[in-house]
């Protein structure tokens, strides 16, 4: 569906009616379509929450290269930072309660967040899709408990929730990064496992799947080969935006003291924690930058998720009107000779609203 | 026609109400299985160190932690639905009694953030959806994406820095001055209530001062959800056909707008709110840890760093219930307010 749409939009962009040009990039350019010819509101969103995710992405990887100390370092040379000191030349944040530096330790944070919520994204994925292909195929009683099960998860506060695994994990597997991830996973599979069910229930009983399975195709070859692409569109979008609730999640668990130790990794909730003691006393920098790093990070991937849903959802999205260059006439001198050419207003509907 | 009616409305009430047995049971055997995957049973987890082996020996037997799994799982099913949830381990406090006290201080958190909420939110998203694609919208709703992208916890720090030190206008952390607190007598637990009982203005006003940070804090949250909600909304609702009609008829935009679309693009609001419990408990946990907020979230990780299983599954058995009851609520009222909601 989305695809036969895209293919027609991008001719109408280029104002003739031929295919798309066949060549390298022809399947990177059918998937980009819809961004190139989506209105420019969610383009630009969706370019500045690329922006922000990427800068974050880099401060990860490049981390030991940006920073200029060690996120638990409190000393360089044998002379310790000073305790709470003011943002200068020597540290750009500032110094948090520990001597630590607060610049090193946001860029190291960034690192954590995006190791813990790729896993914890991974994971949902792996268990909520195929157990929502699962429900939603076979139906019947597994269906209707895995469905109340996994209502009962979604109705809990998902913060409880996270609370209490991650406390009762960190026993087991210390407070790392496995610990938070798997928390936050906990929260997400559910979210998963509707989506996916809901829509294979849809999927289920159109008339490409009745003629596979009439055709005498396994069950398994049914739902991967003819349910599963049909369903999955939904989930980018859907990942996207738990990614940046995950980086909530994790910081609020941070923040309550559930996340990652301070000794294992830099974190930005556990580093707001402590920055509370600090705003009494009116130090702002301990407390306003891991803050803001959050902020950035989940705006960035927020953007890009709403927009992704803007710009792929046929049911949403709206394209830019763009002006039709009709091809030269061949009696373009004499208006009153009747074309063979196509007719004038013969770009392919879907084009403006839908 | 109306007999009809009522039928459906009371067939959808008692269908409705089928369904919240199996979930209660499932959401207790959830919370009974968690509590019980923690190492160790509740006695020696709280008071292992403190106590010698037979000492915890006899306090486990007296809690009848040496019983069988299933005996002890059917044992607090009966507990739970008689809201008997035990006395906590470490103080021995009944846990109804933490529930009822410093829930009545996350009650009172909860409704004042729902008022900042639905003020906030209602308002810009109208706006917002009147004067769609106009700057105004486009602010409003970066608004929205801000309230949701800042954690509560972040909010709070920046109120705090801003109001607390710098301004130096508003309390930062507790409910009420320490003589308010001792002063005011206690009826309803809501101290804004029982201030106002107490005819004390004084008292009043301290506790309103100490309200409004908190208040705003988790009020931004939900209130961004309602903001994005109602322009969606109001956005449709400007499509309908009735609104078109009303612009046929001659009445003015104004008009149109205020008296015809606003009502209907409240209505999926009340659903959403009962979506929201979840979201605002969880605020309200955070809400409290940041402000000092002695509310139930509060007691939740107090009891939880004491590795006090008793008092944590009792609270958290009653999270589970409150979700529940609330959502329960939410669907009646939405059925009684849109009749196509008893069809489906």
């Amino acid at each position: 569906m989305s695809t036969i749409v895209t293919g027609s939009g991008d001719a109408a962009t280029r104002g003739t009616l031929a295919p798309a040009r066949p060549g390298r990039f022809t399947l990177a350019r059918r998937w980009l379509a819809p961004i190139r010819t989506a209105q420019r509101l969610p383009r630009w969103t969706l370019y500045a929450g690329a922006g922000l995710v990427v800068l974050f992405v880099l401060l990860a990887l490049l981390a030991p290269l940006i920073a200029p100390y060690d996120f638990d370092q409190f000393s360089s040379h044998g002379v310790r930072f000073p305790k709470q000191g003011h943002p200068g030349a020597e540290h750009w944040f500032g110094t948090d309660v520990r001597s630590t530096d607060v610049f090193s330790r946001v860029v190291y944070g960034s690192r954590t967040a995006l190791e813990v919520v790729l896993s914890a994204v991974v994971f949902s994925l792996l268990l909520g899709v195929p157990l929502g292909l699962l429900s939603g195929y076979s139906g019947g009683k597994l269906d209707r408990l895995l469905v109340l099960i996994m209502d009962a998860l979604f109705a809990f506060p998902y913060l409880l929730l996270a609370i209490v695994i991650a406390f009762l994990l960190s026993d087991r597997l210390g407070s790392g990064v496995v610990t938070a991830a798997l928390a936050i996973t906990v929260v997400y599979v559910p979210q998963y496992f509707r989506v996916v069910r809901n829509s294979v229930i849809s999927v289920r009983e159109e008339p490409y799947v009745e003629a596979a399975r009439a055709l005498g195709a396994r069950p398994a070859t049914v739902m991967s080969r003819y349910v599963f692409h049909n369903v999955v569109q939904s989930v980018p979008v859907l990942a996207t935006l738990n990614a940046a609730d995950a980086i909530l999640t994790l910081a609020a668990l941070g923040f309550l003291g559930y996340g990652i130790q301070p000794t294992v990794a830099a974190e930005w909730g556990y580093d707001l924690q402590r920055a509370l003691a600090d705003a009494g006393a009116g130090i702002w920098w301990t407390g306003l930058y891991p803050g803001l790093a959050i902020v950035l990070l989940v705006l960035g991937l927020t953007l890009v998720g709403e927009s992704l849903n803007d710009v792929l959802n046929p049911l949403l999205r709206r394209r830019r009107l763009e002006k039709v260059q009709l091809p030269p006439r061949p009696g373009a001198a004499d208006a009153a000779a009747p074309s063979p050419g196509p007719p004038p207003d013969a770009g392919p509907g879907g084009r403006g609203e839908p | 026609m109306a007999k009809a009616q009522t039928t459906s409305l009371r067939s959808y009430a008692l269908t409705r109400l089928g369904l919240v047995l199996p979930m209660v049971l499932i959401l207790l055997t959830m919370v009974f299985v968690l509590m019980r995957v923690a190492p160790g049973d509740p006695i020696s987890a709280a008071l292992g160190g403190h106590l010698s082996a037979e000492q915890l020996a006899e306090r486990r037997h007296a809690a009848g932690y040496d019983r069988p799994l299933v005996v002890q799982y059917l044992s607090y099913l009966g507990d739970a639905v008689r809201l008997d949830f035990g006395n906590s381990v470490t103080d021995n406090r009944p846990v109804t009694s933490i529930i009822t006290q410093n829930g009545a201080a996350t009650l009172e958190l909860t409704l004042a953030a729902l008022l900042v909420a639905l003020v906030f939110g209602v308002t810009l998203g109208l706006v917002a959806g009147r004067l769609r694609d106009t700057p105004v919208d486009v602010a409003a709703r970066l608004a929205g994406v801000l309230s949701y992208a800042a954690p509560v916890f972040f909010v709070g720090l920046l109120l705090q820095l801003l109001f607390g030190p710098m301004l130096g206008l508003l309390p930062t952390s507790g409910r009420a001055s320490p003589g308010v607190t001792f002063a005011l007598p206690t009826r309803t637990g809501l101290m804004v209530v029982d201030s106002l009982l107490a005819g004390d203005t004084y008292a009043l006003s301290d506790v309103l001062r100490h309200l409004v940070l908190p208040a705003v804090t988790l009020g931004l949250l939900t209130g961004g959800v309602f903001l994005r909600l109602v322009r969606v909304n109001l956005l449709q609702t400007l499509r309908g056909d009735y609104v078109e009609a009303a612009r046929a008829r001659g009445i003015g935009e104004r008009s149109v707008v205020v008296r015809h679309a606003f009502k209907n693009a409240l209505v999926p609001v009340i659903t959403v709110m009962g979506l929201q419990v979840a979201l605002l408990l969880g605020g309200a946990l955070l809400t409290e840890q940041t402000f000092n907020w002695p509310g139930i979230g509060a007691q939740l990780v107090h009891y939880l760093n004491n590795r006090d299983y008793i008092a944590v599954q009792g609270i958290i058995t009653f999270f589970a219930l409150v979700v529940v009851a609330i959502s329960v609520l939410i669907d009646f009222v939405n059925a009684w307010i849109d009749p196509r909601v008893r069809y489906t």
